[in-house]
């Protein structure tokens, strides 16, 4: 009874929250009058760039155009008339801000003469804005969703107890790999989102030469620990990808919710369809990952965005979402940046439904936490939750204690 | 639980030999940055 209270209050708070703090937006920047310096930066913008507001840069960024314009008008040379006459400084530096002036350099590469990368800025503000914003809140409420649901089923228990009995499930070289992922995962997780973070959140608390000696410290496990993690998700995949196959059973596995809901327990294989998605989303993201995380490493060496769009725009796919074609003249600085965004997405995206994998495995179902930790499962949980591999096991011989004659297979 | 802590010490041992083979290999920030004009020790 006080578990649905608790469940009840927690879903009430998760929704009334987010209303709350919609009511509260900082809202649009309001309009600055700049009339008395002539359309040039003003006190109001000085302070508000003090405070972090969002300043509207257009009275710099189009300047140089309105200066163009006067002076077309006025009949006099372009490029307006600052105090060195036809030419000034402000006009020069203004430019190279904005990444338009006429620059000419000894280099060959085009990227030689970007000066201020100011395309830049819009993956500045979108990776300490949306990025962490909602990657943060996924996380989050992913944690709290478990949390209401584990309040509400409760945990999954055998039933009529545990037989007593076990049976061997994962040989050690499995819970090797296995575990090897995982270890990666976390290290890499964590680091990970200390990077992300770290400006933010833990200056605040932990103070800039903590904070840096976390940081270096991350960064260097990090881009280490990634190797184990690449080594082990081809390990794991070669394992297990031939009992990870779509089949019939799935479908009635889905058709039952695989038994969470209510006292049913559908037939399953060695692993059941929600263990088969949790499979495939770690092999296909988990690689998406590893293969932005090499070009991160191997900076500037290993672009992908400039094939992967003109490969879309080819096909046509930013018409079908009505968008313009994507850019495919991409600076090696955008590449990073699009590798950056592209690896911490799906990072986000595979640390929620890992943050689901750990619930059910440990917390979420009783017995289950066996299968990684000793091998060994009951076998009364094998019968209820993996009936078809169970029986294939006892077909084979495989006695009650998990001993058999002969290795497994 | 044996699993499990092999599994962790393959992952420093990993680490550790990735990191010392990189600099072996010449794949140390300092040395992919450096050129004839640039020399970050």
């Amino acid at each position: 009874m006080l578990r649905h209270v608790m469940a009840f209050l927690a879903l009430v708070l998760l929704t009334a929250a987010p209303m709350g703090v919609a009511a509260q937006d900082a809202g649009a920047p309001a309009q600055i009058d700049r009339s008395a310096t002539g359309g040039a930066q003003t006190l109001d913008d000085i302070l508000r760039r003090q405070d972090g507001l969002k300043v509207d840069d257009d009275f710099r960024r189009n300047s140089l155009e309105r200066a163009a314009e006067r002076a077309e008008a006025a009949g006099t040379p372009p490029g307006g008339l600052g105090p060195r006459g036809a030419a000034s400084d402000a006009d020069l530096w203004r430019a190279l801000r904005y990444d338009e002036a006429d620059v000419q350099s000894s280099t060959l590469n085009p990227n030689g003469r970007v000066l201020i990368q100011d395309g830049g800025m819009w993956w500045l503000e979108f990776r300490e804005g949306p990025l962490a914003h909602y990657g943060g809140l996924l996380l989050l409420v992913t944690i709290a969703v478990l949390a209401v649901f584990y309040l509400l089923r409760g945990r999954v228990r055998i039933e009529g107890g545990k037989a007593g009995t076990t049976v061997l499930r994962f040989q050690w070289i499995e819970r090797f790999a296995h575990w090897m992922l995982a270890g990666s995962f976390i290290l890499l997780g964590l680091t990970g989102l200390f990077t992300l973070f770290g400006r933010m959140y833990l200056i605040p608390i932990l103070g800039h030469e903590a904070n840096s000696v976390l940081l270096t410290a991350s960064k260097f496990i990090h881009n280490n620990v990634s190797w184990a993690f690449m080594l082990a998700l081809v390990m794991v995949f070669f394992m297990w990808v031939w009992h990870n196959i779509p089949n019939r059973t799935d479908l009635t596995w889905f058709a039952q919710a695989g038994g969470i809901i209510g006292k049913n327990h559908p037939p399953a294989k060695k692993f059941n369809a929600g263990q088969k998605i949790i499979f495939w989303s770690v092999i296909l993201l988990g690689a998406s990952i590893s293969v932005s995380g090499l070009s991160l490493l191997f900076t500037f060496d290993m672009p992908l965005f400039a094939h992967s769009f003109q490969f879309l725009n080819d096909l046509g796919a930013p018409g079908w979402v009505g968008m313009d074609p994507l850019p495919v003249d991409l600076a090696p600085q955008e590449e990073m940046q699009f590798a950056q965004l592209w690896h911490s997405i799906v990072a986000f995206g595979l640390m929620a439904v890992i943050i689901g994998h750990i619930y059910i495995g440990t917390v979420g179902m009783e017995g289950a936490y066996d299968a990684m930790g000793s091998g060994e499962v009951d076998e009364n949980w094998a019968h209820q939750h993996h009936s078809i591999w169970y029986d294939e096991l006892k077909a084979r011989g495989e006695t009650p204690k998990g001993k058999s004659a002969t290795p497994a297979e | 639980m044996k699993a499990m802590l092999s599994g962790f010490a393959a992952i420093i041992i990993i680490g550790v030999a990735a990191w010392y083979g990189l600099h072996q290999i010449g794949l140390t920030s300092a040395e992919v940055y450096s050129s004839p004009a640039v020399r970050l020790d």
